[in-house]
């Protein structure tokens, strides 16, 4: 089996690690699709008041049709929600707790033709769960990818165990890779954590170890087969094939397994919610009675969601993770005090210095702990930076947004989750992931 | 306790300078206090990292000024110990140490509140945060400079250096050239007679002012030349020159910059938290050793590679200048390249041109302009991998 090794990058040791245990949480009453967790255009087809079965479509993708976003649940159409210009900000749907399902031909991919697969998935609903790189969006489905790179691993902070969610279901996990790998002309790659027990064909497994970004599948593309500009190829989260595989087997079924986790749960452990469904209903009784107040983030802490309370668990989201929110919290002289309770992993704070930022549990809050200025410390973004690429010239290139100059240091390779680590240890508080997320937005525009 | 405070000044003097507030003109100058007193209350926004590493720029900064100060404490009591010598007089270390500091500190405060004033109105004026970066320059002026530099020279030097050479390029973060090396560069091409010679580099009158004390006499042996004043006219003697002197820092020089031991105590400081760059440190000493050598080796009177290396401004600019993460290489490739290149090329300006005796400054000047090209070559050699793997 292939491997690689990563040295750089960061492991942020958070408290209100999950236990491997399942939380009990009621089933959603009703849950909310929201476009721009596919980052396109959506045409809706359902009005308030319609009966929907799992499966029936609620929206797709203007630009391409075939892309259809269908509901997880059975019941009504509460609310088609809308913003400024009529964007449609969510639909809402009421579940009648049935789960009446459209019906779904199960799908041999031994005998099936790519195409079949492909319009099968498409039916299904659980295309959108595919993405492609370059430009880090739903896959397009009149392309054949050079590859498709599959990662089993979420090292996220409080992230999930993939394995530990994937319990019962390597069937599906084997049929959707199976079909996945009819899709393309060259490898699906996946890759999974040191020690895997995970068993799998039609396949070339490869071996990540190291810290986050481990995970990430941009990090993974660039060392075991770099894209390169023209080519395509397609990424997808192991966590996410297990509902592609239920599909392909003929069950629309869209549960996932998540992690309730963070320094205000009680007890962080694993979840099964379904896209869309409310926080609320998620964290019922599940979090610490604090006195301040409490940051609800819907993902990580990395490229999470500040969702709040009301928000709703996003579409690819693998955690709900809630911290204090820390704005009363006062440290006076933060330049030049000793740094022994503040997490950082500079050496310029006692923290940092004797690697407590590795060996503790730390209880973040979302400050931002300092002003935002022009780049002065150099090397810090390399350091959890684990490509061939250089953040910092990418980042000033997305940032005047030269098109040649962006394509010439690996655009193409990178999603804006690459840069959180960036952004967590930057001295300066540069919000890189909106930057190049803006960039890889308006660059797709431009070339296509 | 802090609390409280802080619930007192977000509360009641917030408003004040908040927008629409009474001194709303002047925001800038007060969230700049503000951040100093307290850690800002300020959270991660809906999107992007929800938690952020306590380090910031306030902290790095604050640890290169902490690392200056066995530099500083070291100079001013030589600044003291200088004077003695010249007059023929022993009033102890601690005298000695308050005459320095008196010495030091109207330069500090003059250095400050010029550069600061300038920053201050500039962010209000642009309406944006105070950044640190001046802390630090402030810091280093008085200390480049010799004792005998008249205040208003430093005033006009601080001003030019912080607009001229920072400010329009866009502020802390921004600029090519290191500003305090700018402040030493326009006091020596505007005011030479000022910045070198035999008679600046010790202060013979009294602590605030050169004005001659009744009464004191120099000594008739005492020169106030040093040594690489010598090595520039040729007249220098590498085995009779006590090296371990120059190393301990007790020889005439610019405040902060005499004493060797001071500044690598300050070069651990930077090290340990990591501050300064590793790469750019050794490097410049690799080269200014290799250079040197070579040299030694054709020249009797050059100095030896330790003399260069404790003489002059060499050590503090290979410590606190050349590494600037802002003015240097940002690649960590480019940094041995620019810190070699600084090294070498002090050594040849030092030794080959005698119109300057010091020539870390102008190596230094030099390493910033070019320091963009090496990151340049070394940013292509990347691209210019993923271009041939398209083509492969």
């Amino acid at each position: 089996m292939a491997s690689f090794k990563l040295k750089k990058g960061l492991n942020i040791n958070l408290a209100g690690k999950p236990e491997q245990k399942y939380l009990s949480v009621k089933e959603a009453d009703k849950v909310t699709l929201v476009p721009d967790d596919f980052g396109l255009t959506p045409k809706v087809v359902v009005k308030a008041g319609e009966t929907v079965k799992v499966g029936d479509t609620i929206f797709f993708d203007k630009n391409r049709p075939e892309i259809k976003i269908v509901s997880p649940v059975s019941g009504t159409v509460e609310d088609v929600v809308r913003g400024d210009r009529r964007k449609v900000l969510g639909v809402v749907i009421c579940n009648d707790g049935k789960g009446t399902s459209v019906e779904l031909p199960a799908v041999n991919p031994a005998s099936a033709k790519a195409e079949e697969i492909k319009s099968a998935m498409l039916n299904a609903g659980v295309w959108p769960l595919l993405k492609q790189r370059p430009y880090n969006v739903v896959a397009n489905p009149e392309v054949q990818p050079r590859d498709i790179f599959v990662t089993a691993i979420d090292s996220a902070p409080l992230a999930p165990d993939f394995e530990f969610a994937a319990q019962g279901q390597e069937k599906e996990l084997q049929l959707a890779i199976s079909a996945l790998a009819k899709l393309t002309s060259g490898k699906v790659y996946v890759s999974v954590k040191t020690g895997s027990k995970l068993q799998l064909k039609d396949c070339e497994m490869v071996t990540v170890e190291g810290p986050h970004p481990a995970g990430n599948i941009s990090v993974q593309i660039n060392h075991i087969k770099p894209l390169n500009k023209g080519e395509q190829v397609w990424a997808a989260s192991a966590f996410d094939l297990l509902i592609v595989g239920r599909a392909l087997a003929g069950k629309a079924d869209f549960t996932r397994v998540i992690t309730v986790a963070g320094s205000e749960i009680v007890a962080p452990g694993y979840a099964k919610v379904l896209p869309g469904q409310s926080l609320a209903s998620v964290l019922a009784g599940k979090m610490v009675q604090a006195e301040g107040k409490q940051r609800v983030i819907a993902g990580n802490v990395l490229t999470g969601t500040n969702a709040g309370i009301n928000g709703v668990v996003g579409y690819f989201d693998n955690t709900v993770t809630v911290i204090p929110e820390g704005d009363d919290t006062d440290e006076m002289f933060g330049w030049i005090t000793p740094g022994m309770n503040r997490y950082s992993t500079n050496n310029t704070g006692l923290a940092g210095l004797f690697g407590l930022f590795k060996s503790k549990a730390w209880n973040l809050d979302a400050r931002i702990k300092g002003g935002e200025r022009a780049l002065i410390v150099s090397g810090e973004w390399d350091k959890v930076f684990p490509m061939d690429i250089y953040p910092e010239y990418l980042y000033k290139a997305a940032l005047a947004f030269d098109i040649d100059r962006m394509e010439a240091l690996g655009i193409y390779e990178v999603a804006p989750e690459d840069f959180a680590l960036c952004e967590f240890v930057c001295t300066s508080k540069t919000p890189v992931q909106q930057v190049i997320a803006d960039a890889l937005v308006k660059l797709r525009k431009e070339m296509e | 306790m802090s609390n409280k405070i802080n619930n007192f000044i977000e509360e009641k003097i917030d408003p004040l300078f908040a927008k629409g507030g009474k001194y709303e003109k002047l925001w800038s100058v007060y969230d700049s206090f503000h951040t100093f007193l307290f850690v800002p209350r300020h959270t991660a926004g809906r999107k992007g990292v929800q938690v952020h590493d306590s380090v910031d720029s306030k902290r790095v900064i604050s640890m290169v000024i902490l690392a200056l100060v066995p530099a500083l404490l070291f100079g001013c009591w030589n600044v003291g110990y200088q004077h003695d010598l010249a007059l023929g007089i022993n009033d102890g270390w601690f005298m000695q140490f308050l005459y320095g500091f008196g010495a030091f500190l109207p330069k500090m405060v003059v250095a400050y509140v010029v550069g600061l004033g300038i920053e201050m109105a500039i962010a209000a004026y642009k309406h944006e945060e105070v950044a640190e970066g001046f802390l630090a320059t402030g810091f280093l002026i008085p200390l480049i400079v010799p004792v005998n530099t008249p205040l208003w020279m430093i005033a006009v030097a601080t001003a030019f250096s912080v607009i001229f050479a920072k400010e329009i390029f866009g502020g802390t973060g921004m600029n090519i050239f290191n500003p305090a090396l700018i402040a030493r560069a326009f006091l020596f091409f505007a005011y030479p007679k000022a910045m070198s010679g035999d008679q600046v580099f010790v202060r013979t009158g009294s602590a605030l002012c050169d004005s001659p004390i009744e009464g004191a006499q120099v000594v008739d042996t005492f020169t106030g030349a040093t040594p690489l004043a010598e090595v520039a006219a040729g007249t220098f003697n590498p085995s009779a020159y006590d090296t371990m002197q120059a190393f301990i820092g007790t020889i005439p020089g610019s405040i902060g910059e005499t004493s060797t031991l001071a500044i690598l105590i300050g070069a651990v400081i930077l090290l340990v938290t990591k501050v300064a760059s590793w790469r750019i440190m050794l490097s410049v000493f690799a080269g200014g050793a290799v250079m040197s050598a070579i040299i030694a080796a054709f020249s009797e009177s050059a100095p030896t590679v330790a003399q260069q290396i404790c003489l002059g401004g060499f050590a503090f600019g290979a410590v606190f200048m050349a590494t600037d993460p802002v003015t240097g290489c940002r690649t960590n490739t480019g940094k041995y390249i620019y810190g070699a290149f600084i090294g070498v090329m002090a050594i040849i300006i030092r030794m080959f041109n005698t119109g300057y005796p010091e020539g870390m400054m102008m190596a230094i000047l030099l390493g910033n302009a070019v320091a963009p090209l090496i990151d340049y070559y070394v940013v292509d050699a990347n691209i210019n991998k993923r271009a041939k793997r398209v083509k492969a």
